[in-house]
This record gives C-alpha cells, structure tokens and sequence, in this order.
C-alpha cells in the first residue's frame, strides 16, 4: 500500500520553482531517505506533505488522504520532527509531553500511560521532570522523537533529525527511528545531508536536486547505477547532483545551521 | 534501550485514533485551547520574575504620575479621586501592554519552529489562536492582582464584592484576548523580531492615549473623542472603572462594554485564524 503519494507535485515560490512535477511513491512501513543539497526542495517538499505548506500545483496524499482538501485528517496520522529544536526549554520534558497529547486528544485515561511509554522509549525517564533548557541536543531530540510518537501516528516525517549532533547523539537516533519502524510498523521520511544516515538507515533513497529526483532507489541500486559497485553514496550523490557534497548555502541556511548546532551544544 | 509496551499492535491505535475523532469536535476544540492555556500557566509556574519586572510600571503610573496629579486636581473626575479615577485605566494598561508584546512570544515559537510542531496537530487554527488569547490571559490575571494590592496600598478604595471581582477578571481576560491576538496579527504578517518590536510601540501609545485611561474623553477635542469612541480599549476601562472601585460607574453600560469587547475579539479571532498558518510557510 502506498502511504505517501505525489502526483505533479509543485510548489513556486515567486520565480523560484522549489518543487518541480515530483511523482513519488512511498510503500507503508518504509524508512526512505530524502538526499539533496541545501535548497534542493527537501524542506518545501515535507513542508507541503505535512500540510503546513499547501502546493502551487499537483496532489499529494498520506495516509490516502489529500494534504489540501482532507488536512486536518493527515495531521492526525502523521508526526512531526522538524529541523529545528522545536521544543519548549522552559517547561520540563514531562510538560512538554503532557501538552502535546493533549493537543493530539490521546484519550485521558491513556495519558500517563503513553507518557510514561514515550519516555521509556526514549530513555529519558530520570530527565523527565528536568526543565528541557538543561538537555544536551541528544536529549532534545529524543523527547522530539517521543512527542511525534504521542498519539501513534502512521507515518512520522523527521527533517534533517541529526543536524548538528554528535556521532553518539546520531547512533542513538537512528537506533529509535529503526525501533519505530520495527516495532510500530511506522513509516520513516526523512530528509539528511549525511550519506551515512541513508545508507545505514533507509531501505530507499531519493536523491533530489533542483526540485526534481534526479535518482531513486535501494543504496545498494544507486551504487551500482553509476557503474561503480564500490562507490560510496558520496559518490552516487556528487554524479547526480554535480555537487560535491554541501558547500556552503546561503547566509540564512548556515546561519540557521549554526543556531540550530549552538542551541544543540 | 527498552521496549517491552511497545509491542507493535497498530490495529488498537487505528481505533484509538478513530475513537478519538469520534468524542465530540467542541470539547476537543476547548481541551486544545485550554492545553494552550496550560502551557502558559506552567511556564509562568516555572519563572514568575516576570509578575514584578511587569510591576514596575504600574508602580510608576500610579506612584508617581497618579499621585502627583492627585494634588493638581487638572482633571474632572467627578466624584472620584484622580488616583481612584486612574487605577482602573493602569490595569487595563497593564493588561494592554502584556498583551500587545504577545506577537514577540510568537514569532519566537516561530523561530524555534514550535509553531509548525503546533500546526501539525490535528487542532483547528481557531483552537489554537484561541488558546493563545487565552494564554495572554493566564499573564495578565496575576498582573491584575499585583495592581489591585498596589492601587490598595496607595489608598485607592476598591470595590472587593465578589461579583465585582470576577467581572474584572472576565473582563481582563476578554481584554488580554483581543489585544494579544491583535498583535498575533501583526506577528503574523510582520515575522521578525525587529519589525515586530517597532509595532508593538506603534501600536500600544495611541491605543492608550486615545482612551479614557487616564482622562476623561468629555475633555478631548473632537478628532480625538472620535477616536477615542472607537477604541475596544476605552471599552474596557468603562467595565473596569465601573466594577474595580468602590463608587466607579460606567458610562456606556457593562452590556455595551461587553459586546465591544466580545465583538473585537471574535472578529480578530477569525482574522487570526487565516493568517496564523503564514508563520510555518
């Protein structure tokens, strides 16, 4: 069954094509990587398949349900983890999770109950009634990746989930994004700049460039598909993009970046 | 890492999901909103400096420009005090200024990317803008009572019956409500920081000077009477100079106060509504 579905998807912004006609496809259960380099459309792309962004033109679906005309229902089958730190530093994690499940309406006599499971899962049940201002970035992630598990969602969408962490803080990230998909059956989309994100965690890959996929498939098949069966994804990644990897972006991206890394610290 | 809860059962969460569609869209609609309100309360829970930095400048209004105009007696108040006259219009002050610089809290959720995090949720926009009025009201209750203990101790009779004070309270929170989402407005449409805090200015003076906070509007001239009439924020000190001291009355009537304020808010409720999903584009 396919869970996200594109159809000459397309977003402009001004004279700026930022999604071009995308057509994709991803089946349930999947953990598929989204690649690019800065202002490929990754961000636009999850921005409009989360509803928080309607396109310019084309349909999208998730969860079989049209990001414009049915919103409110796709936003209760998917989670959310964008490319900022997106939760609250001056409430504790315990807090921060008991707000959002509310706002998802988990049912209250389930509450404490999914609270108290998020937290294990993520293992931050001692820092819990810690105010969220005292998390090292890898903490801070993780009770991200336990608020989009809240309320159980279909397909959880992680923007850049490792931006600016360190190699510990990355492994134990992706091992929760694994487990989601193991034991939940959740869909993973996620977008990275790390190849070695995609080509350990995702079973797809999308290489996407000026707002077009410019390859798609298992790490393995894109590896292959530059003729090269040692290559690295590096490789793969600088043949269909002509880029080498990420250097540089604009002043908003790296500024961005930088604040995204400092608050991670 | 452990994961024993957690075996994969996503046939009960489809019908958790669905059970929860199900249990009607109203209470849903007031828990998120009230969820909102919560937040707010706990962060203020978790660093309430901000109750007595807010104070200082009532403390100068009242203290010092109050009582000195107190004994110029310039300003035809009737039979109150000038100070007993200008309490009720401090409060609505403070009430206008925690809410006007409400926008800036918004456009640092929207910095950190909160705001998407909250836009994602299956909460209606109206639920959301609402539980940000509503969180501009946990602040401003607090505040309110700092400058009823104030107003009490510089000799301000107040009214303390018991429907007096929960009007007060109903009418600061419809105040905080249609200030702050005003200024959620204008958060929304300015972005930055930068551009928002000259608003903020632009936008507080005026609605304060051209209303009855802290003068009559039967001695302004005209263009200013005209305006004057036409501000949510004269509306509000009318209710409270009328419910918060002993003697006070109104002069439009609590009924007409009411709607002003009921009226402003629900209009820009709705107008926030539209434009609060902007901040996540």
């Amino acid at each position: 069954m396919n869970i996200i579905e594109t159809s000459s998807l397309t977003r402009r912004f001004g004279d700026l094509t930022a999604v071009d006609g995308l057509n994709l496809t991803v089946e349930a259960g999947e953990v598929f990587g989204l690649l690019g380099p800065n202002g490929a459309g990754k961000t636009t792309l999850i921005k409009m398949l989360t509803t928080l962004l309607p396109p310019t033109s084309g349909q999208a679906k998730v969860a079989g349900f049209d990001v414009q005309r049915r919103a409110a229902r796709v936003r209760e089958e998917i989670g959310y983890v964008p490319q900022l730190v997106s939760v609250d530093g001056t409430l504790t994690g315990y807090e921060n999770l008991l707000i959002f499940a509310k706002l998802y309406g988990v049912p209250r006599s389930d509450r404490q109950a999914r609270i108290a499971a998020a937290l294990e899962f993520v293992g931050l049940e001692e820092a819990a009634h810690r105010l969220v201002r005292g998390y090292s970035g890898g903490m801070m992630r993780r009770l991200e990746i336990a608020l989009a598990m809240l309320h159980r969602p279909r397909v959880l969408f992680l923007d850049e989930p490792t931006l600016g962490l360190d190699p510990l803080a990355r492994q134990a990230v992706w091992q929760h994004v694994r487990l989601l998909a193991q034991e939940y059956g959740m869909t993973i989309f996620l977008t990275t700049h790390f190849m070695e994100e995609a080509d350990t965690l995702c079973g797809r890959v999308a290489i996407m460039n000026l707002g077009r996929v410019a390859a798609l498939g298992e790490p393995q098949e894109l590896k292959a598909s530059i003729g090269r069966p040692d290559a690295t994804l590096d490789e793969v990644f600088a043949h269909y993009t002509g880029h080498e990897l990420d250097n540089g972006g604009s002043y908003r991206e790296i500024s961005r970046t930088r604040r995204t890394a400092a608050r991670l610290g | 890492m452990k994961s024993r809860e957690l075996d994969a059962r996503p046939p009960v969460w489809a019908e958790t999901t669905a059970a929860a569609r199900e249990r009607g869209r109203v209470a849903g609609f007031l828990r998120q909103s009230l969820a909102l309100a919560e937040m707010e309360l706990r962060k203020l829970l978790h660093d309430p400096t901000e109750l007595l930095t807010r104070t200082i400048q009532p403390v100068l209004w009242l203290g010092v420009f109050g009582e000195v105009f107190t004994r110029v007696r310039a300003i035809p108040t009737g039979p109150l005090p000038y100070l007993d006259f200008m309490a009720p219009g401090v409060l609505a002050q403070s009430v206008l200024f925690i809410s006007i610089f409400y926008g800036i809290a918004v456009i640092w959720e929207r910095d950190l990317g909160l705001v998407h995090k909250l836009l994602v949720t299956p909460a209606p926009r109206v639920a959301l803008v609402l539980g940000k009025a509503l969180s501009a009201g946990v602040r401003a209750l607090p505040q309110a009572a700092m400058v009823y203990l104030l107003a009490r101790a510089l000799g301000v009779k107040i009214n303390w019956q018991v429907g007096a004070l929960a009007g007060v309270g109903v009418v600061v929170l419809l105040g905080a409500a249609a200030f702050s989402t005003l200024s959620l407005i204008a958060a929304c449409i300015v972005k930055t920081r930068e551009r928002f805090m000259g608003i903020g200015q632009a936008l507080t003076m005026p609605l304060f000077f051209a209303s009855n906070a802290v003068y009559p509007i039967s001695i302004m001239p005209g263009w200013l009477k005209a305006l004057a009439h036409i501000n949510p924020l004269t509306y509000e000190v009318d209710a409270m100079r009328a419910l918060m001291v002993a003697g006070g009355r109104s002069l439009y009537g609590l009924g007409l106060d009411f709607i002003v304020l009921v009226a402003t808010t629900v209009v820009l409720t709705g107008l926030a509504s539209r434009l609060y999903p902007n901040l996540a584009r």
